[in-house]
This record gives C-alpha cells, structure tokens and sequence, in this order.
C-alpha cells in the first residue's frame, strides 16, 4: 500500500514552499519518524518526517516548488526492511578474504542499496559514499556507470578558478569572464520583500549612542567561571543587552508596540527578537517572556537558538511574533550601522563590535572599551525624545549594570 | 446471452494478445480476445517458434547421432529418422501448448471468441465467428494484436507445395531433394538447418551484403563457416529474379552482381520477412491508417491515434519477436489499467536456432562503430572451456562490448552451444546497467559454458584468466 506524504499546513500564511534537500532518496528504506526531506518555506525551513514505514518514491525534486497539500513523496508501506543486519553475521561467517573487512571498514554504510559487484569494489577501493549519488540503475541502484560520471565530471569551478589566482597575483583575465545567475532561495526572497517592505512601510530613522562596556565587562570577567559552573550556560553580553532593553522597553512602551492602521497596539510582554546569521540568511527567532528570565535563561535560549540556526533547524513557531530585535553586526566587526527595522515592529537595536578608544571621564583621557550603539525606529509611534531616552537608558545600564539588579 | 460488454477486446489471440489479455484480467479489466485461427498463440505457438524448435531438435538429435556420436565413441551401426513421428511429435507439442493457452484463458475469466474480430467503431467490434454467425461486442478499449504474416513475392506465390512460406517449410512429407532458400535471415537458417540436417542440399539466396545482416560481424564470419561445414551454400549480394517451374523441377535464378546464376532445386522456401497483418480489420471504420510498411503506428505506449485504441506485437515498431510481443503485451495491460507498464527496448535478446546456436543483445561491433561509440570488446572462445570440450561442442565465442569510460555493457554476442539459454545472464545484466567488470566479478559455477561469459567479461578489461 503507498502512503502519500503531502506537504503540510505548516503556518497560516504559507502557501507554497521549496524543497531545499531530501535526506532520503528514492527506494530507501524509511521508518516511521525519519526525517524525509526539507522544505523551505518563506518563514522557515520545515522538516517533513515520515509518518509510515516503507520504501520511499520521491516526486519533487530538490529545488522545486510545492503547494501546500501537493505530493511530496509516497512510501510504499508493503516494502520489508531491509536484511542489512541480519547479513552481517552472515558475512561474517565468510572465509576472510582480505578486502573484505577493509570494505566493511571504509565503506559508509549509509546507502541501503544494493551494490553490485563493480560499485562494491570502487567503494572499497575509493572509500566512495554511494548515498549521495543518483543511481540510473533499476530501482535507484547506483551502477559502476553513475560513479564513474560522478568521478569525471567537472568538480565545482571554484577551485580551478583560485589556481591562476594563486600564481599570478594582478588579475589576469584570461579566457571567459563567467556571469553566474541562480534562483533566489524562498527564505533569501522573502527576507528581500520584507527588507524592502520596511524601507517603504515605516518612518525610518536611526539614533546613535555610544557605551563605555567596562563594567560589564569586569563583571564577565569575575562571575564567567562561577555562572558557567552553576548555570551550564556561558555569560555572554547578550543577556545584559536583552535585560537593559527590557527596562528600557518598559519606560518606553510605545518602542515595544506596532502601528496597525490608524491603531497603536502595545504589548505588555517582552518578546525579544535575537537576529542570528545562518548559512541560509538571516533568522530572527523571539525568545518570549524575556521580562520573566534570568540571565542564565536567557543566555541559554539564545545559545540554543544559535545551535539550531547552524543545524537549519529553526521552526516557524521559533520565528512567529516578536515585540523588538536586538542585532548584533559586532560578531562581524561592524563598527557602526544603521539596522533595518523587522515589520511590523517599530524598533531595533544595533550592537557593535567594543573597540578600546580614548574616551573622556572626569577631566581625564582615559582607555576605556566602548560600543556603538544604534537605534532604527518608526517616527511614527516613536519621537525622537523617547528614541534617545530609550537608548540612554540602555547606556545607562550597560554601563552600570547594578541598575539591572534594582531597576533603577 | 454471451457478454457484450468489456472494458478491453484484444483482436488477436498470438503470443502479444492473449498476454495482454491475461495481465488485463489479473488487474480487474473484463476482457475478451478473439482469433480466427481456430487455436491460439498465433505464429509462434502454431507456425513459428515452437514447432521450429521441435523439428530442430529432432533433425539436430538425427544429426548428432549420425555425425558427432562416434566422437565420444558411441557407436550406431544404423542411423535413420521417421519424418512422420518428428512431424506428429511437432504437431503434438504445438497442441500441447496452443490448448494450454486456451486453458489459461479461462482460468482467468476470459472471454475468447473464435472468429474474425473488426472494427465497427472505436467501441462496437464485430465478430465474424467460425461457426458462421456474427456477434457484436462493446468495449471501452481495444487492443490490435493482428500480428504479420509471410511476405509473399509475386515472382514466386506460394503454393505450400513447391514454393513454400515458413508455415508450408514446417510441414512437409519429406525432405527435399534440393531447398534453395531465398532469404538468409534467421527464418531461413533455421529452416535451411532443419532440412540440411535430414539431408537436403540447401542453397541460400540472399539480397545483401550477407546472411544474418543484422548480427555482428565476427557472429556472420563464424555462422558462414559452421552452416557451410553442415553442407548449407551461400550466395550473398544475390538478387532473386525469376523462378521456372516445369513439373516438378523448379528453377531459381539470382543476379549476383551482374552474374546470372541458375539453380535447380525441388523446393524454394521464400522466407524474405514478414508483414504486419491488418487486412480486414476495418482500420477505415475508426480514422486509423496503416503505415506504408503495414505497421500500426503508436505513441510510444501503444496508443494509436485513435483513443482507447491500442496496438502492440508485430503489427507495430519494432522487432518481430514472440518475447518482444509479450512485454509489450504487459505494459499495454498495466498502462490501460493506470499502471506505468513500460519495455526496455535496449535490453531485448535474439536468438538464431542453429546449431551452434547464435544469441545477441544490445549493439554490434558495426553499429557501435557507425555510431562513434567508443567501446572495450572482449572475445573469449568456446574451444578452450572444459564444459564445451566435453561436450564436444567447442564451435563459437562470446563477445562483449563495453562503454570504453564507464564499461557499462553495451553489446553482447554470442555464437555457442545454447547460446540461447546463455544469453539470459546478460539480459538481466542489461536490465541492471550492469559494467563488463560487475559480470567478471560474479561467480560462475565449474565447469559451465557460462564461464566463457565471465572471461569474455575480464577480457573487456584485458585480463582474463585462461587465454
């Protein structure tokens, strides 16, 4: 019996998303659980799983584009699992012919398709994995044809284009001078539409400040041990950021609020959007209720959160609301920048990279490590007064961070 | 009162048409087949490859024991054969078989009737039974499987007696003085061996370059030497132009290039191809038009133009082969049923049932050579396998081709003892895209004729074993 795997409602205003990458292939054995394939949809990158056991039959192909409710795949429930377990004491039993066990040894057993005689020597020999190769043979097997192609054919043009480079240092244009076009991922057109959307949609304007980070810094430097043995998470500055913008949002809450029409909607929670940059872009997941955690929460969500930007594992839900955005552009080594709103929020912060400056304190030059702060926020909701009051009042507790214990 | 209605009528009971019909029933499809012969299994059961078989085997059996016995050092004083018990043998398997097939249609519920089967429209088919009446059938789908028949040359109309089709070379009452066979293909090998063995003078006329023109040149080169050695002669690039009868002595005369050659003989077996049969089908009735060269063109999945009706077996594209006939047969079923039936034309065997037999696949050394297909051959003869010495059967070699990058197995030709059966090894290899080398790495039991296979195999590679 075939089990069809639909592409799922995963959020109300997905229609339609990409599949960015199968991590079974046709006629593998799947169970129950096992993650199928990846779709990307405008807001994130969704993991299909299977919901029967069998052998899959993929439908879409990577890149393609699927409607909700469309046929991704089917999974013939009829299909036994595969004997891969019991044949290993099978072939244990075997007189020990040399190549053998160095083949069991090497070859990534990760294909369940059966090899035949010639693939089985060049996957020994070469220590090929065989799962990542489309195979032309009767179903899906890989033939000595397929690896043999997959040897020849060109390797990605990057490397070939580097070696001139390397040995002739002034660009020498030799040859073709190559245009590459390629289709925007659903996630990259979407982060443009919406980029573009805040550009047009609010007032933007950016204020700037500068803070002295010292004293959160020697504070790091005496509690990072202590907090890492008792909370199992590091201190980093985030959650001091996070923390000091909540005071702020709270004397300011026009700041943590939206317009919506001719309305003003103000929220009295603190979700807190943390932009974290991922091989597939930029991610904003909210850590929520940040007004109600303590440090060693809140450097822990934004830990995990990191975690999961890496592995492509952010869900919609991780995603999906958010009051204000902290970015942090000094991972980067920027120095100062104008951040771009997140609609419909009407403010967000830009951190920056501490850099040791001269600074003025009492009458006295002196070395201190300082950061560019700055503010994009919506003129609409948001007046200058309060833009600058709110970020002082951020500098103010950064700079004496007692002020986060008292609330003061 | 016969049911009328069906979801699929098949017109034509041959090897294409009682299979689709078989495989329609097993998928739930109400069928019915008809066939005006009065048995079933068309040419191959009743005229074809069956009864061929049998009267090689039996001529083969006489030859053996008459020539190649004492080899082994069997000793028969008096050798001699009863062509009236080979042809009753003949007769009985082909009864055999053409009933069993009757059998089996209704073991699957099908209905089958005796007649002649046209179009009345795209869904009516009249049936003009044997019996003399006439019956009229609803269909949502119709399958042709009218099959060919003989070609039929107007210098030399078939009597059965004297000049003879494949059919009337199947049944005679005793064997010819001198056959001359016009044709060198695989009809009239096998029948020229059939009669050469019982000890007819065979000559062979064919129109071009050489006999089995299709085969592979190194298999013409070994077939021209054996058949010559078993008495058969040959005249190649020979055109048949005219045959003299007076009484019972015939004349046979063939412009070889300019020289007119003159031969005398009792029988002429006209065995040139055959032609796809629609004659009498009605095509007109539903739009439908045979191609020039008979055949009833289809879209790839047996479709013809017109909906719901469908062809498959000789009267389309294609070789004219019962096992060609048969998968069309399936996939035909399967894709009327919403199935994705489907043949793999690259990977279909033929087989010429000589002796030494001759068995292919795939392209030859000239084919891959006009295409630019750079390929690895490896050859290994039969003359050193243990198996065939001890038969005594050492005539022939297996030859392989391989992509010359991918060594992907393109070609495979063998001239051997059962050959035929031989040839099945690598069918499944195709099927498989298999690579010379994964055909060297299989093991091959001791001593076999398949090892000859196997080291043909390595030879792709240059490395085998015992040469």
């Amino acid at each position: 019996m075939a089990f069809e795997v639909r592409f799922p409602v995963v959020g109300e205003s997905v229609q339609e998303g990409q599949v960015y990458k199968w991590r079974k292939k046709t006629g593998e054995f799947v169970k129950r659980d096992d993650v199928l394939v990846e779709v990307e949809t405008d807001k994130a990158t969704v993991e299909i799983v299977a919901e029967a056991e069998g052998t899959l039959t993929i439908n879409k192909n990577e890149g393609e584009t699927i409607a909700v409710g469309e046929l991704l795949a089917s999974i013939d429930t009829s299909a036994k699992a595969p004997v891969g377990a019991a044949a290993v004491p099978a072939a244990a039993n075997m007189p020990p012919i040399p190549s053998a066990p160095a083949a069991a040894k090497s070859a990534p057993a990760v294909d369940p398709r059966p090899q035949s005689p010639a693939v089985a020597r060049m996957v020994a020999e070469n220590n090929i994995d065989t799962s990542a190769v489309a195979g032309s043979g009767r179903g899906g097997r890989v033939t000595k044809e397929d690896l043999i192609n997959q040897q020849s054919a060109p390797k990605a043009a990057a490397p070939v284009a580097k070696a001139p480079a390397v040995a002739a240092p002034t660009p020498v244009v030799s040859g073709e001078r190559v245009e590459r076009r390629e289709k925007m991922s659903r996630l990259r057109q979407r982060i443009a539409e919406r980029l573009v959307e805040a550009q047009h949609n609010a007032a933007m304007l950016t204020t700037f400040n500068e803070v002295d980070m010292s004293a959160i810094m020697d504070l790091r430097k005496r509690y990072k041990d202590p907090f890492k043995d008792t909370h199992g998470v590091g201190l980093g500055f985030m959650s001091f950021f996070v923390k000091a913008a909540v005071q702020a949002l709270k004397n300011f809450p026009a700041i943590n609020g939206y317009v919506d029409g001719t309305d003003i909607v103000y929220h009295d929670y603190y979700d807190i959007g943390v932009a974290v940059s991922t091989e597939r872009g930029l991610m904003v997941p909210v850590v929520r209720d940040v007004d109600k955690m303590s440090f060693a929460q809140i450097e822990g969500a934004i830990s995990e959160y990191a975690k999961r930007g890496r592995d492509g594992k952010i869900s919609l839900d991780d995603l999906a609301g958010g009051t204000f955005t902290i970015s942090n552009g000094g991972t980067f080594g920027s120095l100062l920048s104008t951040p771009i709103l997140n609609p419909p929020q009407s403010a967000i912060l830009g951190m920056h990279k501490i850099e040791d400056r001269p600074v003025v304190v009492n009458g006295q030059i002196v070395i201190r490590p300082m950061m560019y702060l700055a503010m994009s926020y919506d003129h609409r909701i948001v007046d200058g007064k309060e833009a600058v009051g709110f970020l002082v009042k951020i500098k103010e507790n950064i700079e004496d961070p007692a002020r986060l214990l008292l609330g003061v | 009162m016969a049911e009328t209605n069906f979801d699929v009528v098949v017109i034509g009971g041959g090897v294409a048409g009682y299979v689709a019909a078989i495989r329609a029933s097993q998928l739930g499809l109400k069928s019915a087949v008809i066939e005006s012969r009065g048995t079933l299994g068309g040419t191959c059961l009743n005229v074809g490859c069956i009864p061929s078989k049998a009267l090689l085997q039996s001529s083969e059996a006489y030859y053996q024991t008459k020539h190649k016995f004492k080899d082994h050092g069997v000793i028969v004083e008096k050798v001699g054969f009863d062509l009236g018990i080979m042809m009753k043998r003949k007769d009985g398997i082909v009864k055999k078989l053409t009933t069993g097939v009757e059998f089996l249609m209704k073991k699957n519920k099908i209905t089958y009737l005796k007649g002649f089967g046209s179009f009345i429209d795209k869904n009516t088919i009249k049936v003009a039974l044997t019996d003399g009446s006439e019956q009229t059938l609803q269909t949502k789908s119709t399958i042709i499987a009218t099959g060919s028949e003989p070609i039929e040359l107007s210098i030399a109309p078939f009597d059965e007696k004297q000049v003879l089709s494949s059919t009337g070379a199947l049944s005679l009452d005793a064997v010819p003085e001198h056959l001359v066979v016009i044709g060198g293909g695989v009809i009239g090998l096998e029948m020229g061996s059939v009669w050469a063995r019982l000890g007819s003078k065979v000559t062979v006329i064919e129109a071009s370059d050489s006999i089995l023109p299709m085969m592979d040149k190194d298999v013409i080169r070994t077939m021209k030497k054996v058949l010559a050695a078993e008495g058969m002669e040959f005249h190649e690039k020979a055109k048949f132009t005219e045959l003299k009868k007076s009484g019972k002595k015939l004349t046979v005369i063939a412009d070889k290039g300019g020289e007119i050659v003159s031969i005398d003989c009792d029988k002429v077996l006209v065995a040139v191809g055959r032609r796809a049969f629609t004659k009498g089908l009605g095509l007109d009735k539903i739009g439908l038009a045979a191609e020039k060269n008979g055949k009833i063109k289809t879209d790839g999945h047996y479709a013809t133009s017109v909906p719901g009706v469908y062809a498959i077996g000789d009267v389309i594209d294609g070789p004219m082969l019962a096992h060609k006939a048969e998968e069309e047969g399936v996939a035909c079923a399967e894709l009327i049923a919403g199935k994705p039936g489907h043949v793999n034309y690259t990977a279909i065997p033929n087989v010429v049932y000589t002796w030494p037999e001759v068995a292919s696949i795939g392209i030859n050394e000239q084919e891959a050579q006009a295409q630019g297909i750079e390929v690895n051959i490896g050859k290994f003869p039969f003359a050193p396998n243990g198996r065939a010495m001890a038969m005594n059967e050492t005539e022939g070699f297996v030859k392989l081709l391989a992509d010359k990058r991918t060594d992907r197995l393109l070609g495979a030709h063998i001239v051997g003892p059962s050959a035929s059966e031989l040839i099945g090894e690598l069918a499944i290899a195709f099927e498989y895209s298999a690579s010379a080398e994964d055909v060297a790495r299989s093991v091959h039991a001791h001593p076999t004729l398949a090892e000859v296979i196997k080291e043909a195999a390595l030879a792709v590679d240059k490395r085998s074993l015992h040469s």
